[in-house]
């Protein structure tokens, strides 16, 4: 077929667009999040002091800092990495966030509580739980992402895969801190980024598979 | 005309198309052809493409030109798009074949050059990538590309509504991208 027929043919296809790429991928995590949260109410239930300690424990709030301070520079990049020219830009550095603020309010974990007791803090009640359920917990999202992404045409598929892994891992583990009673930045700093990490490296392995065009 | 200017009227001319502008989609799609051919040609300076290795990635990025247009941003000009497009196929390309992929690519291409009229003449025949095509699918792209005929035409021929025939075009152009995609996962395995 020479080029000029093939573009005949392109052209006798012209209706078919795609809705824009930004809108699917909207649509696909207002989806994926929903579809978490109902998952989420059906393994587990938000805990029953949430409301008191959502306005008076800073340790539990920094939860959803940390969490939803990951998904959103993850978002933004998901967001830009989808298009062929996308590049991450000045939103990587954004990424770095989070993971500072960890760091210091680890610090000032070791400041208020004695040395003794920092293992407690580290390893909580519910280690495992935790490493479990936000990788389950993110599997809604996951794949409505990955589903979008399929739609559009990432330059680099493993980057764009990974942010869309970093992205669910967050929403699954902002979703699983309205559970979870271990508020320690230290548990935070293990076992959340342990189950984030999982998600967002499964994201990068499959996006380097899936997200070829 | 310069490449701002150029980009302007490209970048105009998609919007239209995106808009339900036939006409405007078959002068962007030839003009862009044109310009990823010598792009092309260019890139692959450095490897000794023959003229058909060539047209072949110049149809694959045509391809893909069509089949993620939704992934253009509007608001942005769009010879970086339709460059970033090239640059990936390229390198697949070169990959497949086994090639070095550290030729000059990159630093290269950061331009969409405007083609010459006379690359048209250059343009191959490339018969293997409708071979990806079965039965009636294939019918039917053949005589909308090459015979030149109307959905609506084709439709009354074969006895089927329209919506099937530009339903199975659209399912066509998709399995001819596809089919690129085949070989390159055949070429790695060598």
């Amino acid at each position: 077929m020479k080029t000029d027929d093939l573009i005949k043919a392109m052209v006798a296809d012209n209706a078919s667009i795609a809705p824009p790429i930004s809108r699917t991928l909207w649509l696909a995590l207002a989806a994926g999040a929903a579809l978490a949260a109902v998952h989420f109410l059906s393994l587990l239930q938000v805990r029953s002091d949430f409301a008191y300690a959502i306005t008076h424990e800073p340790r539990f709030m920094f939860k959803f800092v940390f969490t939803l301070g990951l998904a959103i520079p993850a978002l933004m990049l998901v967001l830009r990495l989808a298009r062929p020219d996308g590049e991450a830009g000045w939103s990587k550095w954004l990424l770095a966030v989070p993971p500072l603020l960890l760091a210091t309010a680890v610090l000032l974990e070791m400041q208020a509580v004695p040395p003794e007791h920092w293992s407690v803090s580290a390893v909580g009640s519910m280690p495992g739980a935790c490493m479990k359920y936000i990788p389950i917990l993110s599997i809604a999202p996951f794949i409505a992402m990955f589903y979008a992404l399929r739609n559009g045409a990432a330059s680099s598929p493993t980057a764009a895969g990974a942010a869309a892994g970093l992205l669910s891992g967050a929403i699954g583990a902002a979703l699983y801190a309205t559970f979870c009673v271990d508020d320690s930045p230290m548990f935070l700093a293990i076992w959340y980024v342990a189950g984030i990490s999982i998600v967002a490296a499964l994201g990068a392995l499959i996006g380097s598979r899936l997200l070829r065009w | 005309m310069d490449r701002k200017a150029r980009d302007a009227e490209w970048s105009d001319l998609m919007r239209k198309a995106i808009g339900g502008d036939d006409g405007a989609y078959t002068r962007v799609l030839s003009d862009l052809s044109q310009a990823l051919r010598s792009t092309v040609r260019r890139g692959f300076s450095g490897v000794s493409a023959r003229p058909n290795e060539v047209e072949d990635v110049v149809q694959e990025v045509m391809l893909a030109i069509h089949l993620k247009r939704h992934t253009w941003d509007q608001s942005k000009p769009i010879s970086p798009w339709i460059m970033a497009i090239a640059r990936n196929k390229m390198i697949d390309d070169l990959r497949r074949k086994g090639r070095r992929t550290e030729v000059p690519i990159d630093g290269m291409l950061e331009i969409l050059e405007a083609g010459g009229h006379e690359d048209a003449i250059h343009a191959h025949d490339v018969k293997i990538v409708l071979n990806g095509l079965k039965g009636r699918n294939r019918e039917i792209v053949q005589a909308i590309s090459i015979d030149g005929h109307t959905a609506q035409d084709v439709a009354q021929r074969l006895g089927m509504t329209e919506v099937a025939v530009r339903v199975s075009l659209h399912r066509s152009l998709k399995t001819l991208a596809e089919t690129y995609q085949e070989t390159k996962s055949a070429g790695n395995k060598t």
